[in-house]
């Protein structure tokens, strides 16, 4: 049975029964634990956020939350070692929720690092100035849904953003 | 990311540009803390006009600074940030931690 851990800011959850959504892929990429590799991810994944007419704000907060989320894998599921792989999807997702229609952007990061301890997976209280533990909090601060599960040795973290309602739903460029 | 420094008035100013990421954050750690903590200059300036990105790494470095210099009785400036680096501050809640100033001038007179 996987272990699974959500964190969801609105409590949205694609499968609460309520929501129907289908996914296209954008961006498929296959890394190696290598700090280096993070300015081209956050260049695609930008690209990817502004295909789907996100605003410069929230393009972003989510290339920030993906930034947050591959520096985690290097520094704690890979312990800082370098070459292993690291699996990036993105995928438009639209649909229904609650019978409204809705869009957004779905990114996935696998690894086969080490099993992340859920204990550590709160973050930590921002009264304390001292440095780390940031990480996690920027990626809550800046999606909708953040979600962690584990599943035949691999780490798996989902992080969703929504456009906001009254965007414009758009189809990626060049359909 | 590129690291410049320049003395003003005896002392330090560090003009980063680039991306303060996981790939690059340890090397502006080690110039802040050798300025602050070796170096023992009095006022450290950090000018981060051209800085286009930081993450949590880039944060926590600064915050190590920032600590170094309480410690010693100096001081650590901030300016020249841009709305990017702006909104990494306020997620960290730190902005009033920080010395922080709009540009050199204000800094330099500060």
């Amino acid at each position: 049975m996987p272990s699974r851990r959500t964190l969801t800011k609105h409590g949205v959850n694609s499968s609460c029964g309520k929501c129907a959504f289908h996914s296209e892929l954008l961006l498929e990429l296959h890394l190696e634990s290598n700090p280096q590799a993070l300015g081209l991810v956050r260049a695609a994944v930008e690209r990817a956020a502004e295909v789907l007419h996100f605003h410069e704000e929230e393009s972003r907060a989510i290339v920030r939350a993906v930034d947050e989320a591959l520096a985690n894998v290097i520094r704690h599921a890979y312990r800082g070692k370098s070459g292993c792989p690291i699996e990036v999807t993105c995928r438009h997702l639209h649909g229904t929720r609650n019978g409204a229609c809705v869009s957004g952007i779905e990114i996935n990061l696998r690894d086969s690092g080490v099993c992340a301890d859920p204990a550590k997976m709160k973050g930590r209280s921002l009264q304390e100035i001292r440095p780390g533990g940031l990480g996690l909090h920027f990626m809550r601060q800046s999606m909708d849904e953040v979600e962690f599960s584990r599943k035949k040795g691999k780490n798996r973290l989902r992080l969703v953003k929504y456009l906001a309602p009254g965007a414009t739903a758009a189809a990626p460029e060049g359909e | 990311m590129q690291i410049v420094a320049r003395a003003v008035q005896g002392w330090t100013i560090l003009d980063l540009s680039g991306d303060i990421d996981l790939a690059h954050s340890p090397a502006m750690r080690k110039a802040l803390l050798g300025e602050i903590k070796e170096k023992r200059t009095p006022r450290v300036f950090l000018n981060l006009k051209n800085v286009r990105y930081i993450d949590s790494s880039g944060i926590a470095s600064l915050v190590e600074g920032l600590k170094a210099s309480r410690d010693l009785g100096s001081r650590l400036i901030l300016y020249g940030l841009n709305k990017t680096v702006r909104e990494v501050m306020q997620l960290s809640r730190l902005q009033k931690i920080f010395e922080i100033y709009e540009d050199e001038e204000q800094a330099l007179t500060s």
